[in-house]
């Protein structure tokens, strides 16, 4: 992908070890050694598509029974369809196309398991990257990327697929989500809200807040982090000192790491904590321990700061290949299955591609328009005399 | 008669109180808003008769506070949440600017944001730091949101109502030195509209533009002008944000000459934009430039230096003498 070449640089870590010793960096070494150590997390489909049992997972496959073989082609289709759309629209930014793309490569099986999950009375409230949540909740892909085009700040209506506005400031979304749920609990609906954010995201206070608000009125939320170990540059060492499904328990509600590569595990955790916020049993977090493939957005380097071992590692637990080989070894799906979704994913980019060009500029009064719900005198005066400067040009003809 | 005299303390009370029978999804949310009713009692005996799920105390977290109340409102709840004091907002000041008052335009209107965000602030109490405070030019530079400020007990019944009934973001500032004066408030009236400027006294030779716990002080000055022979009006601005400057107009081309009133600090405050925006419409009618009373470009001193920090009747006829001498 955008990785170049680094064979000249050293690895990042070692430079650490180079500073003093003593009892600061040996806790250093600790903390990153709770980070690093190969998780504890809930997998059910192996990287290399093997179905797993085991004690970790035994509480949560249940939740996944009911899958058929067509829900895996399903969860496979939508994680090859999303992973185009994204990739049409990386390009189409440096076609100069959008202004900026925020990729989501190598967390679709975090998203597509996640957002299959949930039902369309739940209510998603969204960071900038959930583009396979937005594909489950039947947004059209195109209106994600009017924000980005810079045509709105938005592009949808939220209250038609209870998906809310992208939040570009981190984590405060899952302060929204949590009054969202405040309000399901009172309505005494059995609706469940899912908050979507970021390892970095979960040093804001805002989730802090969000996390005891959640639990002290126990609201019916699941907070799921995707925890794609980088937060532009900062790697998670520089975010937490203790596995961050572990902070939940801090709070009071249960934390849970599942991997973030294995859509079919992503789907059990998250409906497991669904059907928690509906039991009226509160607010669930879900750390999926996921890899971001690529930059940060497009406007990023990930050369500068790390390491092609390290992604290289993380291309072998692919979400999709892990699938595919899934449905290849069990027979789930043949050649003709694949070959049809590759024609599928060429029209989908063409049509993005169309779509993203052919968007109009919004009209230039358009800046003037829903300031206010109510109406406001100052903008009011405000656009009479922008509409009456910009005539002025006119007459002049 | 439904005219009733109450402080504006009990206007808010019984404000809220009104607007909790009238709306089942309008929720009262803050600090110590339940059973203790508020640390200035505003909220006092709501929780008893609501109940938890309406009057919400809630955890010591101020962007929680406005972030969840976001939520609420997303999900159709009207919430009114309570900022303790004025210093105090700015840990919810992200939630309120980069959230609250965004949120309408980011969804091209197909979101409603009917949060009232109730701040007990400015001086005269005797506080401690961060309980003083006077920072509403810095909510009234924010497009989307709308400030404002009653003076009385009668805005204070009203203008509470009417803030909670708008689909705005309204940000409510309560002059807590004025929570104990009474005055008249009908119940039954037909209030102003909630920006609409007012003028609280008439005079001919000048207009004195004050707002909130100003707006006394004004009122003050002009009566003891009137002993020296000088008539001064002063208008009660009520909102600054939008700020009625049709209706300060009509008094500025009578009165030829304006000064503005407030605690907050002068220096790009809420005057500077009056006297920007009068000046620009009342140029041929002004007899002196526009002139402003405020606060310094200093901390909020102490309480034993506040009354010397806070215009007083000296500072505002001080300013009506040198506009008076142009």
């Amino acid at each position: 992908m955008t990785v170049e070449s680094t064979a000249a640089r050293k690895p990042r870590r070692s430079s650490g070890t180079k500073r003093a010793a003593g009892a600061a960096s040996a806790a250093k070494a600790a903390a990153a050694t709770a980070q690093n150590a190969e998780p504890q997390l809930v997998q059910l489909l192996t990287p290399e598509g093997e179905r797993v049992e085991s004690a970790e997972n035994a509480e949560f496959a249940p939740f996944v029974a009911d899958i058929t073989t067509e829900d895996l082609r399903g969860l496979y289709r939508d994680m090859v369809l999303t992973r185009r759309f994204d990739g049409e629209a990386t390009a189409l930014q440096r076609q100069g196309e959008l202004g900026l793309w925020a990729s989501l490569l190598g967390q679709e099986a975090a998203q597509i398991g996640s957002g299959r999950a949930l039902r369309d009375d739940d209510y998603v409230f969204p960071t900038y990257r959930e583009h396979g949540v937005a594909w489950c909740r039947g947004v059209d892909p195109t209106n994600l990327l009017g924000m980005f085009r810079g045509v709105n700040h938005g592009g949808w209506d939220p209250t038609i697929n209870n998906f809310h506005l992208y939040t570009i400031v981190i984590g405060s979304q899952t302060l929204h989500a949590t009054g969202y749920a405040m309000g399901v609990a009172k309505d005494g609906a059995d609706s469940a809200v899912i908050a979507y954010f970021g390892d970095g995201a979960s040093s804001q206070g805002d989730v802090a807040e969000a996390f005891t608000f959640s639990a002290v009125y126990n609201s019916p939320v699941v907070f799921f982090c995707q925890n794609n170990q980088w937060a532009i540059s900062e790697p998670t060492e520089r975010q937490m000192r203790v596995p961050l499904y572990q902070r939940a328990q801090g709070f009071g509600f249960p934390g849970v790491r599942v991997d973030g590569n294995d859509v079919l595990a992503c789907l059990a955790v998250t409906r497991w904590a669904l059907e928690r916020a509906r039991r009226g049993e509160g607010p669930t977090l879900v750390e999926a321990f996921t890899y971001r493939m690529g930059a940060h957005t497009t406007s990023d380097d990930p050369t500068k700061y790390r390491r092609d071992e390290e992604t290289a590692a993380w291309e072998a637990k692919d979400p999709i290949l892990r699938l595919k080989a899934h449905l290849l070894a069990t027979g789930g799906a043949d050649e003709a299955f694949f070959e049809g979704l590759e024609a599928e994913s060429e029209t989908l980019g063409k049509r993005v591609r169309e779509v993203v060009r052919a968007m109009p500029d919004p009209d230039t009064m358009a800046i003037f328009e829903n300031v206010y719900a109510d109406g406001h005198a100052l903008v009011d005066e405000e656009r009479a005399q922008f509409a009456a400067y910009l005539a002025s040009f006119e007459e002049g003809h | 008669m439904a005219v009733e005299k109450m402080s504006i303390a009990k206007a808010l009370n019984e404000s809220l109180r009104k607007a909790l029978e009238t709306d089942p999804k309008v929720l009262i949310m803050g600090e110590d808003v339940g059973k203790l009713g508020g640390v200035f009692r505003i909220t006092d005996g709501l929780q008893k008769d609501f109940g938890e799920e309406r009057v919400i105390d809630t955890p010591l977290a101020e962007s929680g506070i406005v972030g969840t109340a976001i939520g609420l409102a997303l999900r159709g709840y009207r919430p009114v949440v309570e900022i303790q004091f004025d210093g105090f907002v700015f840990p919810a000041y992200d939630q309120i600017v980069t959230q609250l008052a965004k949120m309408h335009a980011r969804a091209l209107g197909k979101i409603k944001m009917p949060v009232v965000v109730r701040i007990p602030y400015a001086g005269g109490i005797g506080a401690v730091e961060h309980h003083s405070e006077s920072p509403e030019a810095l909510f009234a530079h924010v497009p989307g949101l709308k400030v404002v400020s009653p003076s009385n007990a009668s805005d204070a019944y009203w203008m509470l109502q009417q803030a909670i009934l708008s689909d705005d973001p309204v940000i409510f500032f309560e002059p807590k030195r004025r929570y104990w004066d009474k005055g008249e408030v009908d119940v039954d009236a037909i209030p102003d509209a909630l920006h609409a400027a007012r003028v609280a006294r008439e005079g001919t030779d000048i207009t004195l533009a004050a707002y909130g716990p100003m707006v006394k002080v004004c009122l003050e000055a002009a009566a003891a002008a009137a002993e020296e022979g000088k008539s001064v009006e002063v208008v009660d601005l009520r909102s600054m944000s939008p700020i009625d400057f049709d209706g300060l107009q009509v008094s500025v081309e009578k009165t030829r000459r304006l000064v503005v009133v407030h605690e907050a600090p002068v220096f790009l405050g809420t005057g500077a934009e009056i006297a920007a925006r009068i000046t620009e419409r009342c140029f041929y009618h002004l007899e002196a430039p526009v002139l402003r009373v405020g606060g310094f470009h200093a901390p909020y001193p102490p309480a034993r230096l506040e009354d010397e920090y806070l215009p007083g009747l000296d500072r505002v006829l001080d300013a009506v003498d040198r506009s008076l001498a142009y």
